[in-house]
């Protein structure tokens, strides 16, 4: 069910980061791919690409609907989520493990601020 | 009451009472006074079905069709034999009055008819993936082009000027939208010219766009202008006439990223011009950016084999302005029309009218060519088309000539290549006899020499 | 297994063989002409590196082959003639048979596009008149027959916009969009180089006007409407819309996916429109053909006129004993959509239908149209009903309305996804699902003018009967349709592992 881990941080636009140092991991939360439905497609970024909060760095398709994927911070991607290819339903069953997306080297670290907890983004679902 | 609604007065008083208002006036109050229409629209009073009949039969009485003439007039639409079991088949309502399938359980007949339609033209081309068909021949080369756009971004295309120029200039009307310009690649002796090509390349070109045979019937050595387009990794869109690739080699061999077509010539009447299909086909990796519908093969939930829309994602009506096309359709009648045609001539049948037309074709352009007064235009290999000039000859009026005597001579390449003001694009179908192409032989010769003042040459026709 | 159940099986699986799994190599349908000009060998006739190596692996079948596989595949659809269709947004209208006849007379059938128009006086007649019908219907001077589809109408009437602007020295940026809006609408904004700005709707679901006020700048190249809106509801405000639109020197386009509502009634160029475009397929009953063809014709005001794509249909003395010729000389022209004039054979039908009705057969196509929809709406409104499947509007509607299936979703645990699968066991085709994206769950439902009192009456029935079922055992909803040749299918699987041809 609906689930939200305590030791990431939140974007409102349903995406999280899991901050180790200066590299952050983002995925998309539960809710996101609740509403999706079955993901059938991830369309990644490149390595080396640079992405900034609050903008779009990648798309996600269900069978009837498109979406765009928020990044919860800037930075320089560093490695993308190969296994998303042939797997594109771990996002699905997996959001906060196998189906994450990217690792962003941050450039910024002071955005955290700007993030929710978990309880906070929690809140703040309909 | 027209015949066809039903509501009665006993039903509209029964529909009235239920809605709660007296008068169908009063399901209009929305509307402002100011914007009523204050008087029947000016159109003439409605008519049976006899008379209207009998008025669209007189209307089109005074149409010369190939019912009444000898034609070999082609540019782009070709009088091909349409098999009855054509007619039979798109009378069926269930393949003429449903609408796109967005149920696909009640619809299983028309997306397994879009399959099979996907994978002959991915055979006909050579190509892995097809969509189910768009509008026609020039706009699915508009739509190859903004293919290309959405894949690299670059603002030059290069169109040779033997693509049809309905398809020249539909490119250019979409790219001026889209922001590309479009440039014209010359031909020399009736081909494209590679070294024109060449000069003209640079990594700022989106697209290459060839046709094949061109405008002109012309061979053109696609896979030359391919390996020269590739070099600044522009995208090849070439627009293939259907029936010619039975003996062609396909674009999928020759490097074509975009293969594009008017499908009118399989299994579709001319109907001055529509409504008939387009192909669209592409390599593997366009997949994703195909424009219009696309069938594919699934499974239903007891494991029964079936087919819905497929990578809908691409489409206006979920990915709205960044979709791949705004196109909302396919053409399914008429490419349901263009597979079973297919499955008529089938594997053999196609290559046999192919090589048919080549030697039908070979015997007109020689014979017509041996007439005092006629000249070949190029000489180049052609299947199905073949351009002559009449030198000093006002080739209008021998046309009309011709056409007085029941012939059409075919397409006056001055209407559109002013270069070839002389000149005259004669075509060929599987309806065309020898006896025919001597009759046309004779009468040719006459209508030149009648232009000329001169008493006609022996010509050696039937010898 | 029963025996029963054995043949079904066995028949079940015959059904399913594409064209490619019943081909034998040998096999024919086609036996070509006599050779009848010397057979020449072909290396001399055209090179062997042009020609292809291995044939196209096209079937090989007979002819009664070719005609069982598609007929059965035919009895594979649901279809029109067979069962009530209130797809809304599409006008399933009935399509009457005559219409087929006159397009196969070979006067028309078989016609060269490229045939002297002196030799084409009929279709050019048939075409002038059809414009001029069609304008008088509009309310708009000038007709082009030329766009294949609505969604092409709809690129036509933003690049005659882009056209028109640039003709006076203006580079603008943007069109508007309601954000009830048919996908077409932005995708075609973008194909045409401009950015689509979202118009928001007020609670009465017309455009809300302050919203409206507040995008309307010297960027805006153009509104695209419908009137009335894809929620089936006519718009009040229209001429207000218009005096801004037009007060910032935009264009004001109207979407004809509606103009059953309204034939008769009210005319878009007396709204104020520019442009509009016609579904041939929709009001004027060219046969959906299971996706198409169709033919999206469009009418404009005078000052967009010069803008019209090449060639136009044009009227001229009769001095030389020809009045109809295809007029290419239009130095203003934003060129060609396709190839030739347009779907001729499509023209022929609608003509036949605009001829059929006559002036006072329209209106009443409009007036009944209307009145079927707020009838079967009455219906809908009904305990049983209401309370699961509200209308999102509690107005009058036009020519068809949308209902909510989000209490329905809430209070018995079924979806309008669900519901429209059910209703496929009733046999009748659902309406449309989902779409407009302003209402959750939604279910857009256009009876047209063409159905019987019955068929609502019947179709209302089978709603309540339905949601009755539901409130017993929603599984029953969830897992259907039960009695269509395959049931639910899965698309996910379909996106994911895209199989688009018959692997040979």
């Amino acid at each position: 069910m609906a689930d939200y881990p305590k030791d990431l941080l939140y974007h409102p636009e349903h995406d999280w980061a899991r901050i180790d140092g200066d590299v952050a991991t983002f995925g998309v939360t539960w809710y996101a791919q609740d509403s999706l439905g079955e993901v059938v497609f991830f369309d990644p970024p490149e390595v080396g690409a640079q992405v900034k909060q609050g903008e779009s760095y990648a798309e996600v398709e269900s069978v009837k609907a498109v979406s765009d994927v928020i990044a919860p911070l800037s930075g320089e991607i560093v490695e993308v989520n190969e296994a998303l290819g042939d797997g594109p339903e771990k996002i699905n069953d997996d959001p906060y493990g196998d189906g994450w997306m990217v690792k962003v080297r941050l450039s910024d670290a002071s955005e955290r601020e700007g993030l929710l907890d978990a309880d906070a983004y929690a809140a703040q679902l309909d | 009451m027209s015949t066809y609604t039903s509501a009665t007065d006993a039903d509209r008083r029964a529909m009235l009472d239920a809605i709660g208002v007296m008068s169908i006036e009063e399901l209009f109050a929305d509307i402002p006074g100011a914007l009523r229409l204050d008087r029947p629209l000016a159109l003439p009073a409605g008519m049976a079905e006899q008379e209207v009949f009998e008025h669209l039969k007189e209307l089109a009485a005074r149409n010369v069709s190939c019912e009444d003439e000898v034609s070999f007039l082609g540019a782009g639409m070709y009088d091909h034999y349409v098999p009855s079991l054509i007619d039979t088949l798109l009378s069926r309502s269930e393949f003429l009055t449903p609408y796109t399938p967005y149920q696909p359980e009640i619809s299983q007949g028309g997306l397994q008819v879009m399959f099979e339609y996907q994978t002959a033209i991915s055979e006909l081309t050579g190509l892995p993936v097809s969509n189910a068909s768009v509008y026609e021949g020039p706009s699915a080369v508009g739509a190859a082009g903004y293919l290309a756009k959405l894949t690299n971004g670059r603002p030059r295309v290069l169109a040779s000027r033997g693509v049809h120029p309905h398809s020249r200039d539909t490119l250019v009307t979409l790219a001026r939208g889209y922001g590309q310009t479009v440039e014209e690649v010359p031909l020399r002796e009736g081909a494209t010219d590679l070294d024109a090509l060449a000069g003209a390349l640079g990594d700022d070109v989106s697209a290459v766009v060839l046709q094949q045979p061109n405008f002109l019937g012309t061979v053109e050595d696609v896979a030359a202008l391919t390996e020269a387009a590739k070099t600044v990794g522009a995208i090849v869109i070439c627009a293939c006439d259907p029936i010619p690739l039975g003996v062609l080699e396909p674009p999928g061999a020759q490097g074509v990223d975009i293969a594009v077509g008017e499908g009118q010539t399989l299994g579709n009447r001319l109907d001055f011009g529509g409504p008939s299909f387009g192909f669209f086909a592409a390599a593997q990796e366009h997949i994703r950016k195909l424009p219009g519908r696309i069938a594919g093969e699934t499974v239903d939930v007891d494991g029964k084999r079936g087919f819905v829309l497929t990578l809908q994602t691409r489409e206006q009506h979920i990915r709205r302005e960044k979709a791949t096309s705004n196109i909302c359709t396919a053409q399914a009648l008429n490419a349901l029309a263009g597979v079973v045609y297919l499955g008529w001539l089938g594997r053999q049948g196609l290559v046999e009218l192919g090589e048919l037309l080549v030697r039908r074709t070979a015997y007109a352009r020689e014979t017509l060519c041996a007439i005092d007064g006629v000249e070949p235009l190029h000489e180049q290999p052609v299947v199905r088309e073949f351009a002559l000039r009449l030198p000093g000859a006002d080739v209008e009026a021998v046309v009309e000539r011709l056409a007085a005597e029941g012939v059409n001579a075919g397409y006056r390449l001055g209407r559109t290549y002013p270069e070839y003001a002389d000149g005259l694009l004669v075509a060929l179908t599987e309806r065309r006899t020898r006896a025919q192409i001597d009759r046309f032989a004779e009468a040719l010769g006459n209508a030149l020499a009648g232009e000329r003042g001169t008493a006609p040459v022996a010509t050696g026709v039937g010898a | 297994m029963s025996v029963a159940r054995a043949s079904s099986a066995i028949g079940a699986a015959d059904d399913q063989l594409t064209i490619y799994e019943r081909s034998q190599p040998g096999r024919r349908a086609f036996a070509a002409p006599a050779l009848d000009v010397p057979e020449r060998p072909l290396d001399e006739l055209l090179p062997a590196r042009f020609r292809r190596t291995a044939p196209a692996r096209l079937p090989e079948v007979s002819e009664p082959e070719l005609v069982r596989h598609y007929h059965r595949l035919s009895k594979r659809n649901f279809d029109l003639d067979t069962g009530f269709y209130p797809l809304g947004s599409c006008t399933m209208k009935h399509n009457p048979k005559l219409h087929e006849r006159v397009a196969a007379l070979p006067g028309n059938a078989r016609l060269h596009p490229l045939q002297d128009e002196r030799r084409a006086q009929g279709a050019l007649e048939l075409m002038w008149n059809l414009q001029e019908a069609l304008g008088e219907i509009a309310g708009l001077p000038h007709v082009s027959l030329q766009p294949s589809a609505g969604s092409h109408g709809e690129l036509a009437g933003v690049l005659l916009t882009r056209a028109y602007h640039e003709d006076r020295g203006e580079q603008r940026t943007k069109v508007l969009t309601p954000d009830t809006a048919h996908g077409t609408n932005p995708a075609t904004v973008t194909m045409a180089g401009y950015e689509v700005v979202k118009v928001g709707t007020n609670a009465d679901g017309g455009v809300d006007l302050d919203d409206l006020r507040a995008k309307a700048d010297d960027q805006v190249a153009c509104l695209m409407l419908t009137n009335p809106n894809t929620l089936g509801l006519f718009d009040p405000n229209i001429a207000e819309i218009a005096e801004i639109v037009h007060g910032v020197g935009a264009t004001l386009y109207y979407d004809g996916a509606n103009l059953n509502a309204i034939m008769g009634i009210t005319r878009p160029g007396d709204m104020g429109f520019d442009i509009v475009h016609f579904n041939l397929h929709k009001s004027f009953t060219q046969p959906h053909g299971g996706g198409g063809p169709g033919a999206g014709p469009i009418a404009v005001s005078e000052r967009i006129e010069p803008y019209l794509p090449r060639p136009q249909v044009v009227r001229r003395s009769d001095d030389e004993g020809y009045a109809f010729v295809l007029d290419e000389e239009r130095p203003k022209s934003i060129g060609k959509l396709r190839g030739f004039q347009g779907n001729y054979g499509v023209f022929v039908r609608s003509y036949a239908y605009i001829r059929s009705l006559g002036a006072e057969g329209l209106r009443e196509v409009s007036e009944v149209a209307v009145l079927n929809a707020n009838y079967l709406l009455a219906l809908l409104k009904r305990a049983g009903v209401a309370e699961y499947l509200p209308v999102a509007y509690d107005r009058i509607c036009m020519h068809e309305f949308v209902l909510s299936g989000a209490p329905m979703k809430r209070e018995l645990g079924i979806r309008t996804l669900d519901l429209a699968k059910r209703l496929l066991d009733f046999g009748v085709h659902p309406p449309t699902v989902y779409f407009p994206l302003l209402v959750d769950e939604a279910l857009l439902i256009e009876p047209t003018e063409t159905e019987t009192k019955e068929t609502l009456d019947r179709f209302a029935a089978i709603v309540a009967e339905i949601l009755r079922e539901a409130a017993d055992d929603p599984e029953l909803a969830r897992n259907a349709p039960y009695s269509t040749p395959v049931r639910r299918l899965d698309e996910a699987r379909a996106a994911k592992q895209p199989v688009i041809r018959q692997p040979l």
